[in-house]
């Protein structure tokens, strides 16, 4: 049987053959399982809050009214108010904002310093690897709040720079997976394959390992997202991130832990809107690690 | 079928006393050594020999793709009368995937998963001709068609895991002649595939060099492929050439004691239970070659004092060469002894 012979009849008006992008099957693998429909349920309903907050929010965030600080759950206020007198559930909801922007910028700034390193060192090997891996190794040898609090402690606080300094921190993570992940993309074949036509060097990473390594990077960047967010509550729980006025979720923790005789139960509006977030967040980073995995590609 | 060029033309390929080295702890000299060989225009040239004998390596040679810590410490290796090891990497992407095609082993992993196969193709000619992606999605389309896939249109998106072992070798094919390349190096084209899809992979590699006037490299160790497909073959022996011959005169007369051996240890029908000839012992290990011939250790006329030294080759009538002493002053070549 010869080659010609093979050519089918022309069908052209066929339907298009059922092909589907190794991405869509993993997003269709990925809302077939509850828990992730849970998680990415309760990430979407955030996003529409922190987008409409200021016609949602019952209250101005900013509002005081301290003839009735400290009031409890009621009608009017939803989840009572703080020592000032503000709307708790008005500032929940404007604060998911900032929830949902920092760990965007934190890991942003992260992919931007370690995806171009990681795969320039998984490629190259040699000197390059040996220099930017040995500067992992210092940045994570470093405990990662500790060292975000150095630089906080030089460029001073606010949250721009607490979301640059925690992208700094998270950067040596996100190099090591893309490092390996990419050392282990350039061994196949297909990167010769690439090179046997003619691609340069930064066209084959990009069009040929950076896909190629996007489900390890994908799971590692939205773990470090509910990082990010705990982080920064945390940072800002110290009083070094998002500056008074302005409510995030780290500060109203803080504004409730230094009342908690007078109002016990304010700790666990933002305690339980941290802890479910960053639970999404981790929900989602293993279930894309499960349905990636399972691909099965080869 | 024999596709011989005149012998007047010009080598397209010419590669000369080619050697490499393997950089490292210790480094390693001569890894290969010596090898030189042609390839006409149109022609087909196979190398051959076991695993492990530096086909492949010196196939990455041509392509200037050696692996890590390899490097070609002399020789030259001439394309169309551009010495390619004198070219800078710049030079050499304008001609690889331009002038000289590759096929890979396992068309799976030589195809990149994340990418649709029509965008494969057409990535070539994006890069060679400037074409833009419509106009080289069209040209991939007829080049898809031209590999013999049925419904090139709506295969050009697929992903390479819905196709079969046969039809991603077609596309990798296609991939490797979209800029009508001079030369196409074919490393095991078939290896990975059953009988009848290798039997058509041939085929449409025939007919690529009957219409183009394409000229093959075949890196393989299947004499059936040899003979059914090469011109002339070049055989490779513990990263040496020891023999180069016209497939025919090759297939009657083998010239070196290894060559011969392997011809003999191919499954003959007719011969019922009868013990199949093999060679002895293994190919040495790089880096520890014996100091004279690199087979004498397995060679059943080895132990001669002539064996012991470095072997040159000796060109024979009939644009032939061998190294091996034994067989240049004439002497016969027998069969291995068939083990008790």
């Amino acid at each position: 049987m010869t080659a010609t012979t093979v050519t089918a009849p022309s069908t052209a008006a066929a339907a298009p053959l059922p092909v589907e992008s190794p991405w869509r099957q993993a997003l269709r693998r990925l809302l077939r399982r509850p828990s992730s429909v849970v998680a990415l349920g309760f990430l979407l309903v955030l996003i529409v809050l922190a987008v409409l907050a200021p016609w949602v929010a019952p209250h101005d965030p900013l509002v005081q009214d301290l003839e009735s600080s400290f009031a409890p759950y009621t009608a009017q206020h939803w989840l009572g108010t703080d020592d000032l007198g503000r709307d708790v559930a008005s500032r929940l909801i404007h604060a998911i904002r900032l929830a949902l922007l920092a760990p965007l910028i934190s890991v942003g700034v992260a992919v931007l310093l370690g995806v171009p390193t990681g795969l320039w060192a998984g490629l190259a090997r040699g000197w390059v690897d040996a220099v930017l891996s040995r500067l992992a190794d210092a940045l994570l040898s470093l405990p990662g709040l500790a060292f975000a609090l150095a630089i906080i402690a030089v460029v001073g606080p606010g949250l721009a720079n607490v979301m640059v300094a925690l992208g700094i921190v998270f950067a040596p993570t996100l190099f090591r997976v893309v490092r390996g992940a990419a050392m282990a993309v350039a061994e196949e074949p297909f990167i010769d394959a690439a090179r046997s036509i003619g691609s340069r060097t930064w066209r084959i990473l990009w069009v040929h390992v950076l896909p190629n390594v996007a489900a390890p990077l994908l799971v590692q960047a939205t773990i470090l997202m509910g990082l990010a967010l705990l982080s920064e509550a945390g940072l800002s729980f110290l009083g070094l991130g998002v500056q008074p006025p302005e409510a995030s979720w780290g500060s109203m923790l803080r504004t409730a832990y230094d009342n908690q005789f007078e109002a016990p139960l304010a700790v666990l509006p933002p305690g339980i809107a941290v802890v479910l977030t960053v639970l999404a967040f981790n929900t989602i980073g293993d279930a894309i690690r499960d349905v990636m995995t399972a691909r099965g590609r080869r | 079928m024999s596709l011989a060029p005149p012998p007047s033309r010009e080598p397209l390929l010419a590669v000369s006393d080619l050697a490499i080295d393997l950089a490292g702890e210790t480094v390693q000299r001569g890894l290969i050594h010596d090898v030189s060989f042609t390839v006409a225009p149109g022609e087909s040239v196979a190398l051959i020999g076991e695993s492990g004998c530096g086909k492949t390596m010196t196939g990455m040679a041509v392509l200037g793709l050696l692996p890590r810590g390899f490097t070609v410490s002399s020789g030259s290796i001439r394309l169309g009368g551009r010495d390619l090891l004198a070219c800078s990497e710049r030079e050499l992407r304008s001609v690889r995937g331009r002038s000289l095609g590759a096929i890979f082993q396992e068309p799976m992993s030589s195809l990149d998963p994340t990418m649709r196969v029509g965008d494969q193709i057409a990535e070539a000619r994006r890069l060679h001709l400037g074409e833009s992606r419509k106009v080289a999605r069209a040209r991939a389309e007829e080049l898809l068609d031209r590999v013999g896939i049925a419904d090139a249109a709506r295969r050009l998106d697929s992903y390479p895991h819905e196709l079969s072992g046969g039809m991603q070798q077609r596309v990798m094919i296609a991939s490797a002649i979209a800029c009508d390349p001079d030369l196409v190096l074919a490393d095991e084209p078939t290896t990975a595939l059953d009988v009848t899809i290798q039997a058509e992979i041939l085929e449409l590699l025939r007919e690529l060099r009957r219409e183009q006037g394409i000229a093959v490299l075949l890196v393989t160790h299947d004499l059936g492929v040899v003979a059914d497909f090469c011109d002339r073959v070049v055989v490779m022996y513990a990263g040496t050439v020891v023999e180069r011959a016209g497939v025919d005169e090759l297939f009657a007369d083998p010239a070196h004691p290894y060559t011969r051996a392997l011809l003999d240890a191919v499954p003959q029908t007719g011969h019922p239970r009868t013990l199949l000839p093999v060679i002895q012992g293994r190919v040495p290990v790089a880096g520890r070659f014996p100091a004279g011939c690199r087979f004498e250790p397995r060679c059943p006329h080895g132990g001669d004092e002539r064996c012991l030294a470095p072997q040159h080759e000796t060109a024979l009538p009939g644009a032939r060469s061998v190294r091996c002493a034994r067989a240049a002053a004439g002497e016969p070549v027998t069969r291995p002894a068939v083990p008790a």
